[in-house]
């Protein structure tokens, strides 16, 4: 009996007309993608994306050149150089890093006891040569700038966890 | 000069004129056959699929074809040039000029000939030179064991389509298509159609088209996998848009030829008031459309057969029942007097 079973139902394509069905069904399901460049995708206020150094709300930076990020960092990515400035406070005369070294790990910035260096939600930050992406001090500090919104945002919201 | 004009230039300006009136609309419809093939499959995995040229990418298959038509050809130095730039054209005017006997409404046809299947049953045959020829003169691996593939499954597919032909045309009684179509037609409307007698056969047909344009599941010439590309592997540019083209003109053809045996042609599906109010035309393009559809379907299903399941299902399943078939139906017609003139 089970013989006959099988075979008329391979001879009737049961399992293929039950397969059409299920994909049929799903063409007027919710689509799972989205309008990519138009439409973006949530991303959690813990995101890592590209590395932005930050000042405070006087517009002093806030990096101290204590170098912890750099030792930190477990792909080498980040250089630094300080020296004490004029009015005596130590600071960063270079902060170099490496965005094709970078592992994205985010250890740099649980390093920094200041919150300067910290890894913003941007993620799109592709470019047409590999020398754009050794980011200088300057190139950090604009890039606070632009994220400086969306950073504070995003470590309020994660303040309670750390 | 006068008779010149009328008895050979006129008449071939006009033959010329027809022609095109065929294929042009018959390119652009197999430009949007590739959208509507990626729209839909995008839409059975939950994708968008191109939308981004023109308004819901309606452009998207003229930018892909601007794209093909710029790029380099490229012909590998162990090729032999000549057979591989001609396998292309081969593929591509086969599945062309099959359309000359495809009747797209009652008289709208290019060429009435009273052997029209078995014209178009040679054509289709003869589409296996293009990809064997293709697999050869490229002097590759892939190609050639994919041309291999498509030659024995394309033939083997063949048998049994030739069966199911002729078990309708034991109930028409004509090798003419409009002859077809209107046996098709009766008070029923679309109850008539063939492939309500023949369904079992109008199935086994669907299946064998499915193999015989080398589609999802049957797709083992070309299959990615294990054979890069298949025959189209050492392809480029034109010369793969070529073969792209007869690939999918090839597809409506044989959705055509499925919407001419099985179901009715430009008949529309009840002779009453809105339904007859369409051209035909419309209704044959409805019914291929529809066809198109569930040869996407398939795809979107389907995992590929392995080639010894393929082979098994041509010739220990289809040939069996479809021989079967063309003598219980040619027993039927004859026990109950039905045979047609």
């Amino acid at each position: 009996m089970g013989f006959i079973d099988k075979q008329a139902r391979s001879l009737l394509l049961g399992e293929i007309v039950i397969g059409m069905a299920k994909t049929f069904g799903y063409m007027f399901k919710t689509k799972a993608t989205i309008n990519y460049p138009y439409e973006k995708g949530p991303l959690s206020p813990r995101f890592r994306g590209e590395h932005v150094l930050r000042r405070y709300s006087n517009g002093e930076e806030r990096c101290i050149a204590c170098k912890l990020c750099e030792a930190a960092c477990p792909a080498l990515a980040i250089t630094i150089d300080a020296e004490p400035r004029a009015d005596g406070s130590r600071r960063t005369t270079r902060y170099d890093i490496d965005m094709t070294k970078c592992i994205y790990c985010g250890f740099c910035q649980e390093a920094c006891p200041v919150d300067a260096i910290v890894e913003g939600p941007n993620f799109e930050f592709a470019t047409e040569s590999r020398e754009e992406l050794f980011y200088d001090k300057e190139k950090l500090l604009a890039n606070g700038d632009r994220w400086e919104q969306e950073i504070a945002q995003n470590l309020n919201a994660d303040a309670p966890y750390r | 000069m006068v008779e010149f004009w009328d008895s050979y230039a006129l008449p071939t300006i006009i033959i010329v004129a027809k022609i095109l009136a065929i294929v042009l609309p018959l390119l652009v419809l197999m430009a949007y056959l590739t959208l509507y093939e990626r729209k839909v499959m995008a839409a059975m995995q939950l994708r968008k699929g191109p939308n981004v040229v023109g308004f819901y990418g309606l452009l998207q298959p003229f930018a892909d074809g601007a794209k093909l038509f710029f790029k380099e050809t490229v012909i590998p130095s162990g090729a032999n040039k000549i057979l591989f730039l001609v396998a292309p054209m081969i593929t591509f005017l086969l599945s062309l000029i099959a359309w000359a006997v495809i009747p797209f409404d009652e008289g709208m046809v290019l060429s009435d000939i009273n052997v029209g299947v078995l014209y178009l049953f040679a054509i289709s045959s003869l589409g296996v030179y293009g990809i064997i020829v293709a697999g050869w003169a490229s002097n590759s691996r892939y190609p050639f064991l994919g041309a291999l593939r498509s030659a024995a499954q394309m033939v083997s597919y063949e048998v049994s389509i030739g069966f199911v032909i002729i078990s309708v045309l034991l109930c028409v009684g004509s090798l003419n298509l409009s002859d077809v179509v209107m046996a098709q037609k009766s008070d029923l409307g679309m109850f008539s159609w063939y492939f309500v007698p023949l369904f079992p056969m109008f199935i086994i047909f669907f299946i064998s088209i499915l193999a015989e344009t080398n589609r999802h599941p049957f797709d083992l010439p070309e299959a990615e996998a294990e054979l890069v590309a298949g025959y189209q592997t050492e392809y480029s540019a034109m010369a793969f848009a070529l073969f792209f083209l007869g690939e999918y003109v090839n597809m409506i053809l044989m959705s055509a030829i499925c919407v001419i045996l099985f179901l009715g042609g430009w008949l529309p599906p009840a002779d009453i008031a809105p339904f007859n109010w369409i051209p035909g035309i419309i209704w044959f393009g409805i019914k291929i459309a529809i066809l198109l559809f569930v040869f996407i379907w398939v795809r979107a299903t389907l995992p590929r057969y392995r080639y010894d399941q393929l082979m098994r299902l041509g010739w220990k399943v289809f040939l069996p029942l479809s021989l079967f078939w063309v003598v219980a139906t040619a027993g039927f017609l004859v026990a109950f007097d039905m045979v047609p003139a």
